[in-house]
């Protein structure tokens, strides 16, 4: 019982985790809460369903599945990425002098507007994802663990790892971070800053549709609500972590995760969604700077 | 007796000793200039002073009571009000209502009379208004009472920085450095006004670059150097002193 | 000469390379038909708003001078605005029984959006929980009434005081906090109120609701009927107006707004910043808990599903529209978004398309509201 909820809450935190690394690499360098992040990854989700289904009318589903799942996932990442990048250039670029509430709110208009033209265009019903993997898995120490719990684990660990080097070791890795210290500087020894924050929105946007994906996979079911609460739930690993910490991120949203399993299976399951509400005030409150951040001071 | 005592004040960030060991006292009506390379602490001095960071160690005592350790707002309404190295105004509020808001402790409206707008209130609000005017006159911006405090020039900005101190009623006033980017003409305006000042009866403390400008105002002089103050006294006496000159010109000029 | 044609064909390659964008982005989402079909109104509208706009930005300069000399003619007493009220007290003299029931709505958002406009506008904490307070306000007054008994003019002092006690003990902790850290903490808490309210079965019902709210009296009399009701409403929305526009007009206003525009340059002119933030979110939380009895005794009933996060942004956006800071914006704001879906039912589906796209282009394009002279709170 226990290692099953720890099982599950691994899954949910890596996906958590997924889209906590936009939040937290957006807020690293533009200290912008993209409050419509969490729509990009609901984007995602139907555009993994959307283009899933064309390829099968197409047959290709037919002739290769890993072909068009692969297909799938790379479609689906560009397309997200492409409005990641959109909303930037469109709701966040002209507001780069603009007090700091004003790109928040706009954020906030993003939001709706994505929610509703999804609604719109695919309907408030649910889409239901096709089964594929079917519920085949295996059993350790008398736990079971689907093939889509274990997928979901280990590409996103792969994926997190990715993001970790290329950090690390590119040359744009080490200009998105240069421009997280210090904008203006950055821009001084030639760093073009623009491209950067795009590139950031791309990379932020490409890891919520591959959790998007992997989500709508996992449960089978996604509807255009789904971004707002997967939001805030990862934003809130992202605060747990400290934002603007990348390995922060990752831990955070793996915690969130064990949290809501296991509050949900041992305090109370109705108030599931509360949790990471409680635990985003809790965390602010006593320890604004994330649980692995360090402190700053306001300068007069 | 003094108006300001200052008793082995020290202030470290961490491992960095930005302060170290300060002492001095002030008389009331004189004007005190504090001197010193850049980074010498002297604005983390005047941040210690006025209640925006607590001071590591010692003690500060302003008027007989020790304010060492309270929050920034107490000590303005006690009586020590302060201007801003970058300029810090109410932008999107008027020139007037700038120095309103500054004599938010000098007068009591509670919520009854504010909203049943009794008599009393109204000629309290009457009187702010007429107060505000006349600290605009005293520093000359009068015809830009209504004008948005963001749109003025810079030199109006810091006069209406001083107007605003002076408004709140303190009796000790500390300009950080008051005659920044100001062409020499602003300059000796300024000069005059902070006399001006002291004939109110009030005390001045300023951190301040222009030597010419200290030598010719300060009462007093405080020269401080990597945290540390290494000379008191003055004008003349800080001209002549080895170790000011040392400061400022560095090793290398010997 | 060669100017104009270069003009031209920048413009025509800008508006068909955005067109080709968005209809690409658009295509897995309707298919290649409605998406061609984007392409074309898009391509056309862009150009036609680029075209419209080289002729229009000068008269745009043009029309804020005009205002703006307009504003400086209008009278210093502020008594003329009295004759705003004369149709207000018409209104249901006039009007059908649906206009008039759009018109409560409305009365009871202005009061919700000028509560919010001292927290947000005035003092320049972002709000985005607001609804919590409206939330309490209603669930307080609907148990007061229907367990307790008590009549609307016992309930809603009671009602209120417990709003007010939410927002200040709630700001306590949350006001250490600034900026957009401050606006999720009061989502949370928005979501939190909500969450309980839908699974706290035993005291609240859950998301079934509570019914059966009597009907406010006044002195004996039932104001059962629309119109009575209306003016109940038009009296609160008139001490909200008064009292709102006297304290801000004090020194406790001049506070406030010191904060909004430099919360460290307001504590060095002796403004405490905690106590007058506090101050702030409880008089904020006030009107809202007097909006939420209003709402709860217009509608004899009550359920979670009034109270979401959707709702908080949409009393923001009448506070952001209307101008921030301004009692005139904020009632102009919160009228057009009550009225504004009445009108657009036919197309009721793009409702929130167009808030959404309606509070990017604000905030780029005007950010100080349509009405207000000032921007949203300013920070370094």
């Amino acid at each position: 019982m226990l290692l099953q909820q720890l099982i599950n809450g691994l899954t949910l935190g890596s996906v958590y985790a997924l889209i906590a690394l936009g939040y937290t690499m957006v807020y690293g360098i533009l200290e912008l809460i993209n409050f419509a992040h969490g729509e990009i990854y609901m984007l995602g989700a139907y555009l993994g369903i959307i283009i899933l289904g064309f390829l099968t009318a197409v047959g290709l589903t037919a002739y290769s599945m890993p072909l068009a799942l692969a297909l799938t996932l790379l479609l689906t990442i560009i397309f997200s990425a492409s409005y990641g990048f959109t909303v930037e250039k469109i709701a966040y670029r002209p507001l780069r002098a603009a007090p700091k509430l004003s790109p928040l709110i706009s954020a906030i208009g993003v939001s709706i507007f994505l929610q509703n033209y999804v609604m719109i265009t695919q309907g408030s019903t649910d889409k239901v994802f096709p089964s594929l993997i079917g519920s085949a898995g295996f059993t350790v120490l008398s736990t079971r663990v689907t093939m889509l719990q274990a997928a979901i684990i280990v590409v996103s660990g792969i994926i997190m790892a990715l993001l970790h080097a290329f950090i690390r070791s590119t040359r744009t890795g080490k200009a998105m971070r240069a421009v997280a210290q210090d904008r203006s500087m950055a821009a001084l020894v030639g760093i073009n800053t623009d491209t950067i924050i795009s590139v950031t929105f791309i990379i932020g946007s490409g890891l919520a549709a591959i959790a998007g994906l992997m989500v709508s996979m996992y449960y089978g079911l996604v509807n255009y609500f789904i971004g707002y609460s997967a939001g805030i739930k990862a934003f809130t690993a992202a605060v747990l972590g400290g934002i603007g910490n990348i390995p922060g991120a990752m831990f955070g949203g793996i915690l969130l995760g064990l949290i809501e399993s296991l509050g949900a299976a041992y305090i109370s399951s109705e108030y599931k969604d509360a949790y990471a509400f409680i635990i985003l005030i809790v965390i602010l409150l006593v320890r604004p700077t994330g649980l692995l951040g360090r402190d700053v001071e306001e300068k007069i | 007796m003094s108006l300001l005592d200052i008793r082995g004040v020290s202030k470290h960030f961490g491992g960095i000793r930005a302060i170290e060991d300060i002492s001095f006292s002030l008389k009331s009506s004189t004007i005190m200039s504090i001197i010193g390379p850049n980074g010498a602490g002297k604005t983390t001095l005047f941040n210690c002073l006025t209640g925006f960071i607590k001071p590591t160690k010692g003690t500060i005592v302003f008027a007989g009571t020790d304010i060492s350790g309270f929050s920034a707002d107490r000590v303005t309404r006690l009586g020590i009000a302060r201007t801003f190295q970058n300029i810090r105004l109410f932008g999107g509020m008027t020139v007037i209502e700038n120095v309103m808001v500054a004599q938010h402790a000098t007068i009591r409206s509670n919520l009854f009379s504010i909203i049943t707008r009794t008599g009393t209130f109204k000629e309290t609000e009457r009187s702010v208004r007429e107060t505000a005017y006349e600290y605009l006159e005293f520093m000359g911006l009068e015809s830009a009472a209504e004008h948005t405090a963001g749109s003025l020039p810079y030199g109006a900005q810091r006069r209406l920085e001083i107007a605003r101190t002076l408004a709140t009623g303190a009796s000790l006033i500390l300009l950080d450095e008051p005659t920044a980017g100001m062409n020499p003409l602003e300059t000796d305006g300024m000069m005059q006004m902070i006399k001006n000042i002291r004939e109110m009866g009030k005390t001045v403390i300023i951190i301040e670059h222009d030597m010419k400008f200290v030598m010719g105002i300060s009462d007093r002089i405080v020269v401080l150097d990597h945290g540390v103050k290494i000379a008191e006294g003055m004008p003349k006496e800080i001209k002549n002193n080895p170790l000011v000159i040392e400061a400022y010109l560095g090793k290398e000029a010997h | 000469m060669t100017a104009v044609p270069r003009y031209f064909s920048r413009t025509l390659l800008r508006s068909s390379i955005i067109s080709l964008w968005s209809a690409v982005l658009f295509l897995p989402f309707k298919g290649l038909q409605a998406s061609l079909m984007l392409f074309g109104v898009l391509f056309l509208l862009i150009l036609l708003l680029t075209l419209a706009g080289t002729w229009v930005s000068p008269r745009l300069t043009m029309a804020a001078a005009v205002r703006e000399r307009m504003h400086r003619h209008l009278p210093a007493d502020r008594r003329y605005l009295l004759l705003f009220l004369l149709p207000a007290l018409g209104v249901p003299f006039i009007a059908q029984n649906y206009i008039i029931d759009v018109a409560v709505l409305a009365g009871i958002y202005i009061i919700l959006a000028l509560g919010l406009n001292v927290v947000v506008g005035y003092t320049g904490l972002l709000n985005l929980g607001f609804v919590a307070y409206y939330a309490i306000g209603a669930y307080s007054f609907a148990l007061l009434n229907t367990r307790l008994g008590l009549g609307f003019w016992s309930a809603m002092p009671v009602a209120v005081v417990i709003t007010t006690l939410a927002g200040f003990l709630f700001a306590v902790p949350a006001l250490r906090l600034k900026g957009d850290y401050l606006a999720l903490v009061t989502l949370g808490f928005g979501e939190i109120v909500r969450i309980t309210l839908n699974n706290w079965d035993s005291f609240t019902n859950g998301p079934n609701g509570i019914g059966s709210i009597s009907a406010p009296t006044f002195v004996g009399i039932s104001l059962v009927t629309l119109s009575a009701y209306y003016y109940l409403v038009l009296f609160f929305v008139l001490v909200a107006i008064v009292v709102i526009g006297r304290v801000q007009r004090s020194r406790i206003g001049r506070a406030w707004i010191a904060l909004r525009e430099d919360e460290i340059a307001a504590s060095a002119m002796g403004v405490p910043s905690t106590m007058y933030k506090l101050y702030a979110v409880s008089f904020g939380a006030f009107w809202a808990g007097i909006a939420g009895c209003l709402f709860a005794a217009k509608m004899r009933f009550i359920s979670p599903e009034s109270f979401t996060f959707m709702e908080s942004v949409l009393i923001l956006c009448m506070v952001i529209l209307g101008g921030l800071g301004s009692i005139g914006g904020v009632i102009v704001g919160a009228v057009i978004l009550v009225i504004l879906p009445e009108i657009l039912r036919e197309v009721q589906m793009y409702r929130m398309l167009a808030l959404g796209a309606g509070i990017v282009l604000l905030m780029i394009f005007r950010p100080q509201g349509l009405f207000g002279g000032r921007v949203v709170s300013s920070r370094h």
